[in-house]
């Protein structure tokens, strides 16, 4: 299956098993979201995608494949190579995420570089950073990190992870740190880029509307295991474990305000705003 | 020997861009306003290279010509500095071993920085076994005095310029070495580094284009401290015969030639060479102390 295959991943850390046989598929053009409440194992899940589980952490049991492909399986690790161009990941703190020291345009410059492509370097990364975007691509270039504001760096990370095409892209909680008005730029930004490039993403959070209204399927991870797997609409309107249905009955509590998909939960959750956005 | 400069401006980019703003000059004046470090090292920096330049390039006297009915002159108009037991000028000896002193102490905290951070980024960054033969190493070498090991060096060595430089890097860069070493250990958990590795950052270039610039500050400022203490070490090499030979006009052997002479009053022959030492040693720790206000004041 082409895209990112997560099958029966296990991984402790020193005799803790964190997370227990998780199982998660992304196909190419959809967008999953992984819920769950911190120390989850969400992040732990995605980072073993990538290979970049910290020093303390191993994958016990299970695989992963990448576009069919085994990257990850218990003592063995092949994810140097897709790194980048098969997978990508941007985080959750977008300014802590991007070298102080260095202009912008420079660590962009470098994804590409690694990538082989040489010529007009500087041309390609301007282009990128307006497609993610940014006004003025080619001031915004020169700058440092410290001199961009939070949703500024979120989206210079996101022309990173995008920027050698990888078949997926990882987010976790990508506009946790942003104000609400950002975060739905951003999510949009992702949305708009998923359609055009035919990535598949996942899109983890710890907030079920963030969730609902932009994924397809979700998967609600509970102390290390998914406990419940649907596409939004299900997953919503009837959750089966209590830790969703909790999740759930939060998001019905929101407040008012307008765009998101919460209040009209009862009827067709995710549907409308995933459409419009998409399109 | 722009030193403090390599770390720095490794990570900059090739198509770097002066930055808008303000102009130089202002800047200057403005950060010579906010540290006086940097004024009061700038200003003995300067004269000490202006005065090691003019010694070597234009000296009032040879530095070496012996002129024996001249010899224990005192200083006066023909002589600023008066003259030595063999009749050779003070002041062009003092202008002339003040830059030797200068290059060997820039040396020595060059060699210093390029081994520790290079070596410190490698066993910070990697770890496991490589990381604890080399703190083993470092632990090994830091337990001896650093002058004493140099001096032992020296002595095993033998006295010439090349060996001392040697000797005493080998005694510095365990400082370095740790320095860098701790500060590459915060880097490498930080998110950018992750974040960097995310999006498929090789291993070679996390390590020098995202660990090393960000965690090379604290080794720099300590590289600059350790010229002016090199210049300390090795003029006292010197002194003590293990280092620079005469008649060389090294300023640790001329305050070790004049020694002799301070009890029977030809006080000028050690002491102005003892005072270009202080020149120069203050200069750098000056220097030192701006570069540590400029990092501190940075955060991050």
């Amino acid at each position: 299956m082409p895209g990112l295959e997560i099958d029966g991943l296990c991984i402790s850390i020193g005799d803790h098993d964190v997370v227990h046989a998780v199982d998660l598929q992304v196909k190419p053009g959809t967008c999953v979201g992984l819920v769950g409440a911190s120390g989850s194992g969400k992040s732990l899940t995605a980072l073993a995608s990538l290979g970049l589980l910290p020093r303390a952490a191993r994958v016990t049991a299970g695989r992963i494949l990448l576009g069919g492909d085994e990257t990850v399986t218990p003592g063995r690790d092949r994810t140097a190579a897709v790194r980048g161009s098969g997978i990508a990941m941007i985080f959750q703190s977008p300014r802590a995420a991007l070298n102080p020291v260095l202009r912008v345009g420079h660590q962009v410059a470098r994804v590409l570089r690694r990538k082989g492509q040489h010529d007009d370097l500087k041309q390609r990364c301007i282009e990128l950073l307006g497609a993610v975007g940014l006004l003025e691509p080619d001031k915004v270039a020169r700058l440092y990190p410290h001199e961009l504001s939070g949703g500024m760096c979120q989206r210079i990370m996101i022309a990173m992870g995008i920027a050698v095409e990888p078949q997926i892209l990882i987010a976790d909680e990508p506009t946790t740190a942003l104000d609400v008005t950002v975060q739905a730029d951003i999510l949009d930004l992702l949305e708009d880029l998923r359609s055009r490039t035919g990535m598949g993403m996942l899109l983890i959070s710890h907030d079920m509307s963030v969730v609902a209204e932009r994924c397809e399927s979700i998967s609600v991870m509970w102390q290390g295991a998914i406990v419940e797997v649907g596409t939004s609409a299900t997953v919503i309107n009837s959750p089966r474990h209590p830790f969703t249905a909790e999740l759930v009955r939060d998001l019905a509590h929101l407040p008012e305000t307008g765009g998101l998909p919460a209040q009209s939960s009862s009827t067709r959750p995710a549907d409308d705003p995933a459409r419009e956005a998409g399109g | 020997m722009a030193l403090a400069g390599a770390g720095f401006d490794a990570g900059r980019p090739d198509d770097a861009v002066p930055a808008d703003g303000p102009g130089r000059s202002a800047r200057l004046r403005g950060e010579l306003r906010r540290h006086p470090s940097l004024l009061v090292g700038g200003v003995l920096a300067a004269a000490t290279v202006i005065v090691a330049i003019a010694g070597h390039v234009a000296p009032p006297d040879n530095p070496l010509a012996i002129n024996p009915g001249h010899a224990l002159a005192p200083p006066g108009p023909g002589h600023w500095f008066g003259t030595d037991q063999f009749g050779r000028d003070v002041f062009s000896r003092v202008l002339y071993g003040l830059g030797i002193d200068v290059v060997i102490g820039l040396t020595v905290a060059a060699l210093a920085f390029a081994v520790g951070s290079a070596a410190g980024l490698v066993s910070g960054y990697l770890g496991g076994w490589i990381d604890d033969i080399v703190m083993r190493v470092v632990d090994i070498v830091m337990s001896f005095p650093p002058f004493l090991l140099a001096l032992a060096i020296a002595v095993v060595l033998g006295n010439t310029v090349r060996n001392v430089i040697i000797a005493v890097t080998i005694a510095y860069v365990p400082y370095i070495l740790r320095l860098t070493r701790g500060s590459v250990l915060t880097a490498r958990g930080a998110d950018y580094v992750l974040g960097a590795r995310a999006v498929g950052a090789s291993r070679s270039r996390v390590m020098t284009l995202h660990v090393l610039p960000n965690a090379v500050g604290p080794s720099v400022v300590q590289a600059t401290l350790m010229a002016g203490w090199a210049i300390l070490d090795v003029s006292g090499l010197s002194f003590l015969g293990v280092g620079i030979q005469p008649p060389s006009p090294e300023l640790g052997v001329q305050v070790a030639q004049g020694a002799p002479y301070i009890t029977s009053g030809q006080w000028w022959i050690s002491v102005f060479p003892g005072l270009a030492i202080i020149l120069a040693v203050l200069a750098f720790n000056f220097l030192g102390d701006y570069a540590d206000d400029r990092l501190r004041g940075q955060g991050s």
